[in-house]
């Protein structure tokens, strides 16, 4: 077995799941204390991306890129908030599902409308271009930094939520929103915090993949339903739940993909494996959203308090 | 006169099924072939919508993977198309079938959630059906499938030119409407409106309401893949396209234009849909703008759809409301 194979597959599942984390933190926090269910989220990832990629090709500086975009993108998801979500939380699901949908034709559109129909490629500083040798093992520096980042970001935001008393409104909020509303809270500013906090690290998310994948319209759509399984499998409202279900879905993703043939060659003919692999790797974490669905509704790791 | 009828809602609905009844006739007379092509794709997501209108407008049964459907009736053709089987009634019986056992398999762990993870756990199959397809190699993988002939029927019956498949359709339609309006005025369709509004009485009554909704579900999905089989007939081309679930997306979008647990609402609100479509993508490449701007407002301020709307002229006409 190539254990070098093994170990960099490892760490890109790990970045996988940490990029899903950003996304899905701030969704199931949205989901959790607002009950609103925003499909639109994945904009965010791709609006990020392209804030970021203007700013880098106007200052030449990522970092400046980066800094810049997480205000371009907070003030983004306030506006959100303030126009059109507020409105709808005391709506029926149905209705946020269609204004959301409605939302992503807007920003792919606008996107579009803005920085053209092309993708958009944001250039890395040499520093971060190269890659660093451990042992045997090559690695790209990049990869390395947004593991880094992620990690950073899951930090910050543990502390956030444990240690402040906005992380204990937040924590309370998923747990019981009525009770924090009687209990005099500003909830409806709470709720702005929440969401724009999640639309910044939605396009933190975009912005750290864009220089490997490059910005482009609609990169959202798909990366947004795996946020959601990580959110329903982590137990919706819970930041903790986010973050080991998005690490084991960012595994079971990149691990399925390289060696479930393999795994699958141990039970039946390499032909038919090799024809089984690519669709059972992909439908893999739906197959456990379902599972997890049908015997424990409430996810894996749900809010405390909460039934 | 009781069979001309008396609402506004209901004289708009039977102008719309006059007009629609001898179309072919009319576009081949003036020469446009393409408005009947435009029309007959138009009615086969009718019926598509008609079909998520059973479970989410009259069961609040909200899927946002229905597209699966259409997708398992279009393979019911492809697939045994690809072999040379191009008999229609073995196209038909596989569509019903296999539509049929995957709602019965995912509608049975589906229907054990509510609300928004009833939302998701539809979708994540309907992905699953999606990567599915995306896998088949043999059968195209994303590049899709060309069928390079319509499903065969006898004589009297066959799919063969746009004129026939276009009746194929609107029979097919008019059976749906008819068999969804049979079907909730029924006891069956009664347990499964009043299980949308509370379920907890129905099973205080002694209903068992998963079963009902799971037949419910069935149902829907079977008439879905009717869609599909002609969708594959129409186009003669199948991919995994059909049924991401940005197309189930769209299928609520039409349910709700028209307006949901209503009858006549998913033809209108889906015949309204592809004309917006067509014309505002001839105008500016930005269409999609002004849909989403649609959309949202739609919700924002458009109560009940065009049914809702109709309703109202009819109130107003009535002189109460």
């Amino acid at each position: 077995m190539d254990w070098n194979l093994l170990i960099t597959q490892l760490l890109n599942g790990l970045q996988l799941g940490l990029l899903l984390f950003l996304l899905a933190s701030g969704l199931t926090l949205i989901f959790g204390i607002m009950d609103f269910i925003n499909l639109s989220h994945g904009s965010f990832y791709m609006i990020g991306a392209y804030f970021c990629g203007t700013v880098v090709a106007k200052t030449g500086s990522f970092l400046v890129g980066i800094l810049l975009g997480l205000v371009g993108m907070f003030i983004v998801g306030a506006l959100v908030e303030w126009f059109i979500a507020r409105k709808l939380y005391r709506s029926d699901h149905l209705d946020h599902v269609l204004v959301t949908f409605g939302l992503i034709l807007i920003f792919d559109t606008l996107v579009h409308l803005i920085w053209g129909a092309g993708g958009m490629a944001i250039p890395l500083p040499d520093v971060l271009n190269g890659q660093f040798t451990l042992g045997s093992l090559v690695f790209p520096v990049y990869r390395a930094l947004i593991i880094f980042a992620g990690l950073l970001v899951a930090l910050i935001l543990f502390i956030l939520v444990t240690k402040t008393r906005l992380g204990m409104l937040i924590r309370a909020g998923a747990s019981n929103r009525t009770m924090v509303e009687a209990l005099g809270v500003n909830i409806n500013r709470l709720f702005l915090i929440v969401f724009a906090l999640g639309a910044a690290m939605a396009g933190l998310a975009g912005m750290l993949i864009a220089p490997i994948t490059e910005a482009s319209i609609g990169m959202g759509n798909d990366i947004i339903i795996v946020a959601f399984v990580v959110v329903i499998v982590g137990g919706i409202g819970s930041v903790k739940g986010a973050f080991y279900a998005a690490l084991i879905l960012g595994l079971i993703d990149t691990m399925s993909r390289s060696y479930l043939d393999v795994v699958l060659n141990l039970a039946m003919p390499v032909a038919y494996a090799e024809t089984a692999a690519p669709a059972l790797s992909a439908m893999l974490i739906y197959i456990l959203m379902a599972a997890v669905l049908a015997f424990r509704p409430q996810g894996l790791f749900p809010p405390a308090g909460m039934k | 006169m009781t069979w001309f009828p008396q609402s506004i809602s209901g004289r708009v609905y039977a102008a719309i099924l006059l007009i629609l009844a001898p179309a072919p006739f009319v576009f081949e007379w003036i020469n446009q072939p393409f408005y009947l092509d435009l029309l007959s794709r138009a009615l086969i997501l009718a019926i598509a919508v008609v079909s998520l209108n059973l479970i989410l407008g009259f069961g609040g049964m909200i899927s946002l993977g229905h597209a699966a459907y259409i997708g398992i009736g279009a393979y019911a053709v492809g697939i045994p198309s690809y072999y040379d089987y191009y008999n229609g009634w073995l196209h038909l019986a596989l569509a019903l079938s296999v539509s049929a056992s995957f709602a019965l398999i995912t509608g049975a762990i589906s229907l054990r959630t509510k609300g928004v993870y009833f939302i998701m756990i539809t979708m994540a199959f309907s992905q699953m059906a999606y990567f599915t397809f995306l896998s088949l190699e043999e059968y195209g993988a994303d590049d899709g499938l060309v069928i390079y002939s319509r499903s065969e029927f006898p004589q009297w019956l066959t799919m063969d030119g746009g004129t026939s498949l276009y009746y194929w359709i609107f029979a097919l339609l008019l059976l749906s409407l008819f068999f969804t309006h049979r079907l909730v005025h029924s006891r069956f369709g009664r347990v499964i409106v009043g299980s949308k509004f509370n379920e907890q009485r129905m099973q205080a009554l002694g209903f068992n309401t998963y079963r009902y909704r799971l037949v419910c579900y069935v149902i829907s999905a079977m008439i879905c893949s009717l869609a599909g089989m002609l969708l594959g007939n129409f186009t003669g081309f199948i991919s995994p396209d059909m049924i991401g679930w940005a197309r189930s997306g769209e299928l609520i979008f039409m349910v709700i234009i028209g307006g949901a647990g209503t009858f006549f609402g998913p033809l209108v609100g889906t015949i309204v849909y592809i004309l917006l479509e067509e014309f505002l993508s001839l105008i500016t490449v930005y269409w999609h703008l002004i849909f989403g701007i649609m959309l949202v407002a739609l919700v924002l301020f458009g109560k009940g759809g065009i049914h809702g709307w109709l309703s109202r002229l009819d109130r107003k006409g009535a002189g109460h409301d």
